[in-house]
């Protein structure tokens, strides 16, 4: 561990310490409970964090579709389709026959059965239990426990191998609806008549899965089944305990890979005769630079999140020396870079992730970057462009009145149909013009200077730079960010009687000095994040009697 | 039959009959000794499926002048000349707004295979007519439906029951081969045929996924339990298809199991896409003739175009709204290009398919396709006069190689009509204007 995140440890370790009054929270209506399928890095995280890192997942996650601009919000509308269903078969499959191989038994299987080839319940139930409460993130019931050793018993005869039926039944665990989707149950909340809250169950999946976007592990479990996520000084313990670890990076970038849509990475090509530079590697390692600022800027820094459009600070590898044009003295891996003073490269929006992700395979896009820095970063939606307009006369780049974007657009945008939406999305989009559809940096285009000034909601800039430093100083900026970070969380976008509640978060992190790692323990602490608004169903109350405080076993 | 094996009678048969003891009844005597076709009489199985290209064409390039048999070749339907016998072409149909916006390549495409225009971008709420078919005549092979992509992308898929249950393409010739024909396979030609101990141990611990259905779906709300429900029924037809693989499958004369293809570079370059459209399209045709599925999708190019020309600057769908109209060819060159390129996949897949011999004629007269695109002229994203061809004969039920001229009518009627010809008991279709009773009488025989 670094000294600077032993220093953070330290500090978090303070604030936790004298987080334990009651904030001025208002009231927060909550809404209905959520039921969202797993992502896919939230489903190979866990399989990793129970079986091991070394257990191969092998299979295609079928897309979720974004909703409100999240995958996280996307999850709470997905299902599983048939073949989706197929693919989680396979993937179940491989896990569980990896799982309880020679090589993996010994760790995995901590009772030994009474004989190799015949079935023996009360070990087969010690293994699946214990497997089933950290993939379904609660305990089961003794139902669903004796459930699964019909199921391990059964196969174990027919195949005449104990761990063959283990496998078996685990893989169904590993295909069941309560470890493909979180489901929010909810109880009554005790502190506010007629009202609910998540139970401990939920509120520890809500916490993991947003400050690790991982399940809960083993400890977290123990604390949400002896209750202590419902007291105050429980919970503090526990929120201080998972963002003091480093899997809070973890957690941080996942969230960002989602505000900053990078799953497009995934299908990301540049036409490599325009762009010769740009490759596999470079798609993937610009990725990882944007994320490696972040968490060392957000989290092991704990720095002010606006500082993330203006840092000089970042890292480099051996793909990405070339695009940036600066030498990268490590073989291997990443190291830490600086642009100088003078560098027209520095923060978020001058990095090859953001720049060649919103652009064309063979062209820059003034208009997709202007649209990606109003939707993702200020939370301004864009209209639609009319389904009738005409971009020909003034997208010939073979016209020598309009050699640059800039020139072809202006022309486009005096176009009384267009201008409304161009007006917002072009003068900063033309600030990043200096970087090419690649990311590269650039002067001219087509033998003209560019020019990259511009203004932003009324302040005047001329660089790229100075862009960085009119996002920063945005109120918009930080907003967007609570706003997003509270819909990643929950799941949904916020109900009219949670704005009281929101504009308090926004407050805090004002009073934080907008420190993401601050905002994250806002929420995670506040009663706000485990209001429910009301059960979803008659039967629920029974249902959450019956799993939602069941205690530890 | 196995299907009809209660699971805990399965679990219980394990249980009391030790190593498995479970007889699988063999379908032998229900089969003719030619295996053309079942001996009860039942014709050759007729398939529907659908091709996708995104980005439209140029109507005035594109429309024959003649309709009926041997319609014109237009410029843009020159690739189609050595099939077009087989293809029907149907102009002047199209999707009605009914009061909604424009949304721009999604509309049109949606608004034709759902018979309503959508109210939101990128959201659907009905069911697309593949997943309606499907449902009708799928149900008795492996696979209920199938979707493969040429782009690379498995987000490239218009078959969906709702905006939550969108069929995710398969972008991997080698991916989806090993579905179609890796370990799970059952060759319908193979010599002997065993249930596979493995694949009935499977069967029988997979209901116990279904377990707590009933308490789960009482436990959410009316949104999440939808959802639930589509998760249980998804895990139902695994179960059916691994009911399958414990049957004898009936002889496919046709059938050929495919060698397996190299693991080929994916993306939207077009000679990528073109590469893998011709995989596909070698994969799809065997899970056809080997009964796999009866329903299909290939996704050409997407819905707005992304496709790309190695070394120029513009993506096809960029080109469709900033080229030039070049006077003398009367349209867009470029975009031109790769709508032609489309078209020539298009010809090819359907040449590919009438080669296969089946019963007394080709794969492809027991097939009907539906090829589209979301838009007729691009730049504007017009939805009036789509783009629309049939091939194939549906086991005799249609009449091919025609030119129907809607006029102006609404494009339900396509969908309706594809429907009734597969069977699906339906005498209306469409929402709103889209609401039609009146199906393609032309091309039905």
């Amino acid at each position: 561990m670094s000294r600077a995140l032993l220093r953070g440890a330290a500090a978090l370790a303070l604030l936790g310490a004298l987080a334990g009054c009651k904030p001025d929270e208002p009231a927060n209506s909550g809404a209905q409970p959520v039921v969202q399928r797993l992502s896919e890095q939230q489903y190979r995280q866990t399989i990793a964090d129970i079986f091991g890192a070394d257990i191969k997942v092998t299979g295609r996650f079928e897309p979720i579709v974004r909703r409100e601009g999240l995958q996280a919000v996307g999850a709470v509308a997905a299902t599983v389709t048939p073949s989706g269903f197929e693919q989680f078969d396979v993937m179940a499959r491989g896990i569980a026959a990896q799982a309880f191989d020679d090589a993996h038994r010994a760790r995995t299987v901590d009772c030994q059965p009474k004989a190799a080839d015949a079935p023996d319940s009360a070990c087969a139930a010690h293994v699946l239990a214990r497997y089933g409460r950290l993939l379904f993130r609660r305990p089961l019931t003794d139902d669903e426990v004796k459930d699964r050793v019909a199921v391990a018993d059964a196969a174990t005869r027919s195949a005449g191998n104990f761990y063959a039926g283990l496998q078996f039944a685990l893989a169904t665990e590993l295909e069941m609806p309560e470890f493909l989707f979180r489901i929010d149950r909810s109880v009554a909340d005790p502190d506010h008549s007629g009202q609910r809250r998540l139970d401990g169950y939920a509120k520890a999946s809500r916490l993991s899965f947003l400050l690790w976007n991982a399940a809960p592990d083993s400890e977290l479990l123990d604390a949400a089944g002896h209750g202590d996520l419902d007291t105050r000084r429980g919970l503090t313990r526990e929120v201080d305990r998972l963002l003091a670890s480093p899997r809070l990076e973890e957690g941080v970038r996942a969230f960002f890979s989602d505000m900053l849509v990078f799953e497009s990475f995934d299908t990301l090509a540049k036409d490599p005769l325009i762009y010769p530079k740009f490759s596999t590697a470079v798609a993937a390692s610009a990725q990882e630079q944007t994320l490696k600022t972040v968490a060392d800027l957000l989290v092991r820094q704990n720095a002010d999140y606006r500082d993330l459009f203006v840092t000089r600070h970042t890292f480099m590898n051996r793909a990405l020396g070339p695009v940036y044009y600066v030498p990268v003295a490590s073989k291997e891996g990443w190291e830490p870079f600086d642009f100088p003073a003078d560098d027209p490269r520095g923060g978020l929006l001058s990095q090859v992730s953001f720049t060649a992700l919103y652009a064309h395979p063979g062209q820059s896009s003034p208009t997709l970057r202007g649209k990606a820095i109003r939707e993702l970063l200020l939370c301004q939606k864009v209209p639609a462009p009319p389904a009738n307009v005409d971009f020909t006369v003034v997208q010939d780049t073979s016209n020598p009145l309009y050699r640059t974007a800039r020139a072809r657009l202006t022309a486009h945008r005096t176009a009384p149909t267009c201008a409304g939406c161009h007006k917002i999305m072009d003068p900063i989009g033309l600030a990043l013009e200096n970087f090419d559809g690649a990311g590269g940096y650039r002067t001219t285009e087509a033998g003209t200077p560019i020019d990259a000034s511009g203004d932003l909601n009324g302040r005047a800039f001329t660089t790229p730079i100075e862009l960085g430093h009119a996002l920063h100083d945005d109120p918009a900026a930080t907003a967007c960010l609570v706003g997003t970070l509270y819909k990643y969380a929950a799941g949904r976008a916020p109900v009219p009687g949670e704005a009281a509640w929101l504009k308090w978060l926004n407050d805090r992190f004002a009073a934080d000095g907008y420190r993401l790692v601050d905002l994250l323990r806002t929420i995670a602490t506040s009663d706000g994040f485990y209001a429910v608004s009301q059960p979803a169903s008659a039967s629920r109350d029974e249902a959450n009697l019956r799993h939602g405080q069941g205690k530890e076993g | 039959m196995a299907s009809a094996i209660a699971r805990r009678t399965v679990l219980r048969g394990l249980c009391h009959g030790g190593r498995v003891a479970l007889a699988v009844p063999l379908l032998d005597c229900l089969l003719s000794s030619n295996g053309t076709a079942l001996a009860d009489g039942r014709p050759l199985p007729v398939r529907f499926g659908t091709w996708f290209w995104g980005c439209g064409m140029n109507p005035e390039r594109w429309t024959p002048k003649k309709t009926g048999p041997d319609y014109d070749l237009t410029p843009e339907l020159q690739p189609i000349a050595p099939v077009r016998g087989k293809i029907t072409l149907l102009s002047g149909f199209n999707v009605e707004l009914d009061g909604k916006p424009n949304h721009v390549h999604w509309s049109g495409n949606i608004g034709l295979r759902t018979g309503a225009a959508p109210a939101q971008a990128n959201q659907n709420d009905l069911p697309t007519l593949d997943v309606l078919i499907a449902d009708a005549v799928g149900t008795d092979s492996r696979f209920r439906s199938l979707e493969v992509t040429a782009t690379g992308n498995p987000r490239h898929s218009y078959s969906s029951r709702s905006t939550s249950v969108i069929n995710p393409s398969e972008p991997s010739p080698l991916a989806f081969y090993t579905r179609l024909f890796g370990p799970d396979f059952q060759d319908p030609n193979g010599a002997d045929f065993k249930p596979d101990p493995k694949v009935m141990l499977r069967r029988s611990v997979l209901s116990s996924v279904s377990d707590d259905r009933k308490r789960l779906l009482t436990e959410v709300g009316a949104a999440d339990r939808a959802r639930l429900d589509q998760y249980f029924t998804s895990v139902r037809q695994l179960e059916q298809q691994l009911d399958m693989q414990l049957q004898k499958p009936p002889p496919a004369e046709a059938c050929r199991v495919p060698g397996k293809p190299a693991d080929a570079p994916l993306g939207q370059e077009i000679t990528q896409v073109v590469a893998n459209h011709r995989l596909m399209t070698q994969l799809m045709i065997m899970a056809l003739a080997c009964n796999q599925t009866k329903v299909f999708n290939m996704v050409f190019t997407d819905s707005a175009s992304s496709t790309t020309k190695a070394g120029t600057d513009k993506t096809h769908h960029t080109l469709t709204h900033e080229e030039a109209v070049d006077p003398a060819q009367g349209c867009q060159p470029q975009a031109t290009w790769f709508e032609m390129q489309s078209i020539q996949a298009w010809a090819e897949f359907v040449a590919a398919m009438d080669a296969v011999m089946e019963g007394p004629g080709t794969l492809l007269d027991n097939c009907l396709v539906l090829a589209h695109s979301d838009t007729s002229f691009a730049r504007i994203h017009s939805v009036v006069d789509l783009p629309i061809m049939l091939a194939g004969g549906a086991g005799g039920r249609v009449k091919p190689g025609l030119h129907v001229a809607g006029t102006g009518d609404v494009v339900s009627r396509v969908g309706l009509t594809l429907q009734q010809v597969m069977g699906v008991p339906v005498d209306r279709w469409g929402t709103g204007k889209m609401e039609t009773r009146k199906p393609v009488g032309e091309i039905l025989v």
